[in-house]
């Protein structure tokens, strides 16, 4: 996804639905049959997942708030989208 | 040791599995509904179907299933489904979608529907017809597919695979990626309730169930990232068992339409249980101290070989009623197990269907009916 002109923004698709469980105390993603439990890395991008900002956006906002090389905090987000879209949870 | 057991409070349940219903006007003869169905006149009321979703979302249920029967045969659905998105809880609505139309899409979306999982019992317009019981029933859910996403709500097709169509599952594929689902749900019938009457019409050959799970891989390779297959596979030619329920009273608890709470839906063939009603009790209370829901739970119960095998928190050995039906002992290994020393049972129904004739019964309220 890093080889098109136009950078992707990714967004949930449609029955894909993020909340915080407080019985839990856990952020998950509820969909069809189907329920992702995230870690705190996972909650951190996917709450930069709104249908608007593109993954350099994402990327630049995970890169100001911590201690990492860009180019490792690109990888990771790149590797969990990806992931998640073929899981059919995000479009890219 | 006092006389105390120890007290293993178990963790919050994932899903509700509320069966509004068990009206239906189709007659598919695998239901899994029990073979007593219960009539309009038992059903749980609206008062109380509201405060079992209120507490179900106070206990950490996080997705309810509304389902029947046909769900969309109560009057009350829409207020069902926006009492679930009040609560926060994701809602799927299981329908055979042959009473939906536009108008009613749209209101449950409006309500807060999040999914809906709409039934095909083949891609085959005459096969399914006579399969679901229904004229004109497959060109109903044809019409229906289109509005339920032009209402906005994500679309599953539900595809129940067995011996008299399972050599048309590519066409059932396409037919589910035709009409816009985002996810398809390839399911081998699971012999419970009808589906056991009827299982020596309806057990696949080896040869379909492993044709079936070549075109699902194909198939899921093909659609990656479009679409998403769910494959149910069918226990008589398995070696492991499956995680039924994730586990006996671990995940998701039963609501049947006359308000009884059960660790799964066909809990009620199982001897020997009682089974509390939401009527008089409430759920907290029943996941918690019902002794019916704590009889399987976790692994304190399980016989030998589950006792010392190391699968035994994978797939919790397997279904209670499985081993009900086939061995007489709910408290066996699931013979589907090749641990089991019951798994010979699953040889023997494959090889008796073998040669066994496709008459089906038919899902009815009244059994003395005969069949279209």
């Amino acid at each position: 996804m890093t080889t098109g002109t136009v950078a992707p923004v990714p967004a949930f698709n449609r029955g894909f639905r993020m909340r915080f469980d407080a019985v839990r105390n856990a952020w998950v993603v509820l969909a069809p049959e189907r329920l992702f439990l995230l870690d705190e890395q996972a909650v951190e991008v996917l709450q930069l997942v709104d249908g608007v900002r593109s993954v350099p956006a994402i990327v630049d906002t995970l890169a100001g708030r911590y201690d990492a090389r860009r180019e490792t905090i690109e990888a990771d987000v790149a590797a969990m989208l990806r992931d998640l879209a073929d899981k059919g949870a995000i479009r890219l | 040791m006092t006389g105390l057991a120890p007290s293993t409070e178990p963790g919050p349940p994932l899903a509700l599995l509320a069966e509004l219903t068990h009206r239906c006007p189709l007659q598919c003869p695998y239901c899994a509904n029990p073979l007593d169905l219960e009539r309009a006149a038992t059903e749980l009321d609206t008062a109380s179907w509201l405060r079992v979703l209120g507490e179900a979302a106070a206990l950490g249920v996080l997705q309810v299933h509304f389902s029947g029967g046909e769900p969309c045969a109560r009057r009350d659905l829409l207020q069902l489904v926006g009492a679930a998105a009040r609560h926060g809880l994701y809602s799927n609505l299981i329908t055979s979608g042959v009473t939906l139309d536009a108008t009613a899409l749209g209101a449950l979306a409006d309500a807060g529907l999040d999914h809906v999982q709409l039934s095909f019992q083949d891609s085959d317009p005459a096969a399914a017809d006579r399969l679901g019981g229904y004229r004109g029933g497959h060109a109903r859910k044809l019409a229906v597919a289109p509005l339920i996403l032009a209402a906005g709500l994500p679309l599953t097709a539900n595809f129940v695979v067995h011996r008299q169509n399972l050599d048309r599952l590519p066409d059932m594929i396409a037919l589910g990626a035709a009409l816009g689902a985002s996810r398809i749900e390839v399911a081998h019938v699971q012999y419970y309730g009808w589906a056991l009457v009827n299982r020596d019409a309806l057990m696949p050959t080896r040869a379909q169930f492993e044709a079936a799970t070549a075109t699902v891989e194909a198939a899921r390779t093909a659609l990656r990232g479009r679409i998403t297959i769910d494959y149910v596979v069918p226990d008589y030619y398995a070696a492991r068992p499956k995680a039924c329920m994730g586990g006996w009273a671990q995940r998701l608890i039963n609501i049947t339409p006359a308000g009884l709470a059960l660790p799964c839906h066909a809990a009620e063939t199982l001897p020997g249980f009682r089974f509390p009603s939401v009527r008089t009790a409430s759920l907290a209370d029943i996941w918690r101290d019902d002794p019916g829901f704590s009889r399987f739970r976790g692994t304190a119960w399980m016989p030998e070989p589950c006792q010392s095998c190391d699968r035994k928190e994978v797939d919790w050995a397997g279904c209670r009623c499985q081993a009900f039906a086939m061995t007489g002992d709910a408290a066996a290994t699931d013979p589907a197990c090749a641990l089991s020393p019951d798994h010979h049972l699953m040889a023997d129904a494959v090889r008796q269907a073998e040669t066994a004739a496709t008459g089906l019964v038919y899902r009815r309220i009244h059994a003395a009916e005969p069949a279209i």
